[in-house]
């Protein structure tokens, strides 16, 4: 089989080598019904390898967790076989249902229904720490 | 006056919103002055605040048990005029029920003016205060925050000194879990020329966090050592804690350290004679009883000063004032 020129739809690349499974994954595209092309190890002129996913259709994507999970990673918006926007990504000020708190005297270990929210503290080195707590995301 | 610490609301709502206090960084130097000030001027003249807050309630909402804050929030409320209802300890509140504390504050907020919650889970008062219709206090989280506590030693520094710039303030013994210490670390640091010494037992020393992200990153002027007699003498405070039992997961590391630093007559003989020391209470033995006596022993007037700090806050985030009663 070959993977075609997409129509209509969402490259992600620029994905560390070894991180699109867990991308797939987080953004559930197991469950999509259109074709989904996953590339490992791509030759990378910047990084040496990378990877890349192909998704044939424009889908509502969290940029929230694709940037927490990776940064680096670049969303190309195909439509008519072009590109029709390109995003750069970083690390999210705010992510909400991606990490859990680990601290068992954080309130969210007896409420449930609370959302586990992380605000980034520290660009530089990727620190997250939990709003309620202040724990370090783990 | 609390910053959008969150980062959960729109700029619109955080001006509809009212304020709560969370964390003592949520105040500004400026804010604290006033109620430095506001403090200051209860305690010259208490009668005259004796009705500032009437018809006023405040609901304390004490999910674990901690008599000297509440009685201090209670005591502050009367003082001033005030109403206080609330429960002091979870089982008799509907938490014992399983209810949330969202819904819990949710209820509160239709009875009372103004909310002081403690609760033993770290965070419990931010969530608190997002569901509250009336200012929130947290009166101590866990091993978190406990910002009037923090206030309360910022008052009595500023009593005893009239400054909080140029000073050498000694924090001793438990470093690592002590909350009142890392608080006041952070709220200090915010003034001009201070110096921290750090004095307590290997295991006990300050989190790696803190040494990294505050006393590091800002540059601040620190030493660590495990040698409180050879320390005394440079200081203006000494900020004396207790080892904490509930802090130990492992009972025998408890009563390995619990006796590592205690203050008596004749270690305070190596002080200067502008030594004041400070200690949160409760004390077991880190200070002996003899030292009670001595005027640079300042944790008596440290405990009384928590009231009127209380005093002042509860009128701020109600929104009044002396003029405005008069």
């Amino acid at each position: 089989m070959i993977v075609g020129q997409i129509k209509n739809g969402i490259v992600l690349d620029h994905i560390t080598a070894g991180k699109c499974m867990e991308i797939y994954d987080a953004l559930g595209l197991a469950d999509l019904a259109c074709t989904v092309a996953v590339i490992k190890n791509a030759d990378s002129q910047k990084h040496g390898k990378k990877d890349i996913l192909k998704v044939f259709e424009v889908i509502d994507l969290d940029l929230d967790i694709l940037g927490y999970l990776d940064p680096g990673i670049t969303v190309n918006i195909i439509k008519d076989g072009k590109v029709s926007e390109r995003k750069h990504l970083s690390l999210p000020e705010k992510v909400t249902g991606i990490i859990r708190c680990k601290n068992p005297r954080c309130i969210t270990s007896v409420e449930q229904a609370l959302p586990h929210v992380f605000k980034l503290t520290d660009r530089e080195q990727g620190l997250y720490r939990c709003i309620y707590c202040e724990s370090k995301a783990k | 006056m609390i910053s959008d610490s969150l980062g959960l609301i729109s700029p619109q709502k955080m001006e509809n919103r009212m304020k709560h206090l969370i964390d003592v960084l949520d105040l500004t130097p400026n804010e604290i002055e006033d109620l430095i000030n506001t403090a200051k001027e209860i305690m010259e003249e208490p009668s005259a605040y004796a009705q500032v807050c009437r018809n006023k309630k405040l609901a304390t909402l004490f999910f674990e048990p901690s008599t000297r804050t509440r009685l201090s929030f209670e005591a502050a409320m009367y003082e001033l005029g005030g109403h206080v209802l609330g429960f002091s300890e979870a089982a008799s509140s509907s938490a014992a029920k399983g209810e949330s504390v969202a819904d819990t504050v949710r209820v509160v907020s239709a009875y009372a003016d103004i909310i002081a919650m403690r609760h033993p889970k770290e965070g419990a008062p931010l969530v608190a205060s997002m569901y509250s219709e009336v200012p929130l206090i947290n009166a101590g989280d866990g091993g978190h925050n406990h910002p009037t506590q923090t206030l309360t030693d910022l008052l009595t520094i500023h009593k005893e000194f009239g400054r909080l710039d140029d000073l050498t303030i000694g924090c001793c013994g438990d470093l690592k879990f002590g909350r009142t210490v890392h608080s006041l670390l952070h709220a200090m640091a915010r003034y001009q020329n201070i110096k921290f010494v750090l004095i307590s037992p290997e295991e006990l020393r300050v989190p790696e966090y803190l040494r990294k992200e505050l006393l590091i990153k800002k540059g601040l002027d620190f030493e660590e050592t495990t040698n409180l007699e050879s320390a005394l003498p440079s200081l203006d405070v000494l900020y004396m804690t207790r080892v904490q039992r509930e802090r130990f997961f492992n009972e025998q590391d408890y009563i390995r350290l619990k006796d590592s630093y205690v203050l008596t007559k004749e270690k305070m003989a190596l002080a200067g004679s502008g030594l004041r020391v400070l200690h949160p209470l409760p004390r077991v033995n880190e200070i002996s009883v003899e030292v009670d006596e001595d005027p640079r022993a300042a944790y008596f007037r440290q405990a009384k000063n928590g009231k009127y700090i209380r005093m002042a806050l509860i009128m701020k985030l109600l929104g009044l004032s002396l003029e405005g009663r008069k």
